[in-house]
């Protein structure tokens, strides 16, 4: 018996083993938060359909400059999170611990643009309610889905940040072995945020622009 | 030990040359849709920007997310959420788009 690999951990018998059912569960997880999205998704785009003028002067007034260079840095984040995890397991650490610092902090500018954004919408009466500035009463709906699924999205990628910074940290110290399975399941967690980004932004902040 | 490691990848700049492209692609996806928000495409707008997500998102699962490798497993788990995905919209959209009339308030 040669001595077990500093990843391996209970009940596997192989690094091979534990990579696949660690990869198997985070698919798992990702599948339920699909439907959890699609399921916000659906209802969003009956409204829509039944609604279409009040949603198109909803979307016309988001912010699409900060929409869209929001886009940019996640897609940029994915980019440097694919990156660490392969750099992880090919033994890169280096690579892998500076990518995963790029990640976090790619995650945390991302915030910082949507809290501007939130600011911007906030004084230009975008909340729905009393003080709700467009006219059309679909258009309240719509900010309540914008709210709710830009809300529900930044808490996930706060998670995502603190994932990836506690990988980083743990990484750094020597305690995580870059050969853990935790690594390439941060990063497919990671892709899902923003995957589900890449469906709300032409959702929310493209239609309604060329009229 | 030398069994335990995965055959990735030589260096870095390998790894780069071969994610760096996919991330051109998404931004140049985001760029087409962007610059395509603001033509004048009547009722297909909307189909054409969620094409294009359904793009980039089938980019980053591929190649990010790492289901163009060969794993059965995997490729069944990311792909059966789709299935009941499709189920709702299918069920939801046959009621909603066969109504007779549809109230709006306005």
């Amino acid at each position: 018996m040669s001595q077990a690999h500093p990843a391996l951990r209970e009940p596997w018998r192989s690094l091979h083993r534990q990579r696949q059912g660690a990869s198997f569960g985070i698919w798992v997880f990702l599948a339920s938060e699909v439907m959890f999205f699609a399921g916000a998704l659906m209802v969003f785009g009956m409204l829509r359909l039944q609604h279409p003028a009040g949603f198109l002067a909803a979307a016309r007034a988001t912010d699409i400059w900060f929409g869209s260079v929001n886009t940019a840095v996640l897609l940029t984040s994915s980019l440097t999170m694919a990156v660490a995890s392969q750099a992880a397991e090919a033994g890169l650490r280096r690579l892998a611990l500076r990518c995963l610092g790029i990640t976090a902090l790619l995650g945390l500018a991302f915030l910082v643009v949507k809290g501007f954004e939130y600011r911007a919408d906030i004084l230009g009466g975008l909340v729905p309610g009393p003080t709700f500035r467009l006219e059309e009463p679909a258009a309240q709906l719509f900010f309540g889905f914008y709210w709710a699924l830009t809300g529900v999205h930044a808490v996930h990628l706060t998670i995502g940040i603190v994932a990836v910074a506690g990988l980083a940290w743990r990484g750094w110290r020597g305690t995580l072995p870059l050969a853990s399975p935790a690594f390439e399941v941060t990063a497919l967690y990671w892709h899902l945020v923003d995957l589900v980004w890449v469906f709300l932004y032409p959702l929310l902040y493209l239609p309604g622009r060329s009229g | 030990m030398t069994a335990l490691r995965q055959p990735g990848p030589a260096s870095a700049g390998v790894l780069w040359r071969r994610t760096v492209p996919v991330w051109l692609v998404l931004l140049g996806l985001l760029g087409l849709t962007l610059a395509l928000a603001y033509q004048p495409l009547g009722r297909l707008a909307g189909p054409v920007a969620l094409g294009i997500a359904a793009l980039k998102a089938m980019v980053v699962a591929l190649w990010f997310m790492q289901l163009r490798r060969p794993d059965p497993l995997l490729r069944l788990a990311a792909s059966v959420s789709l299935v009941w995905v499709a189920f709702l919209f299918a069920l939801t959209l046959s009621d909603l788009l066969t109504r007779t009339a549809v109230q709006v308030r306005s």
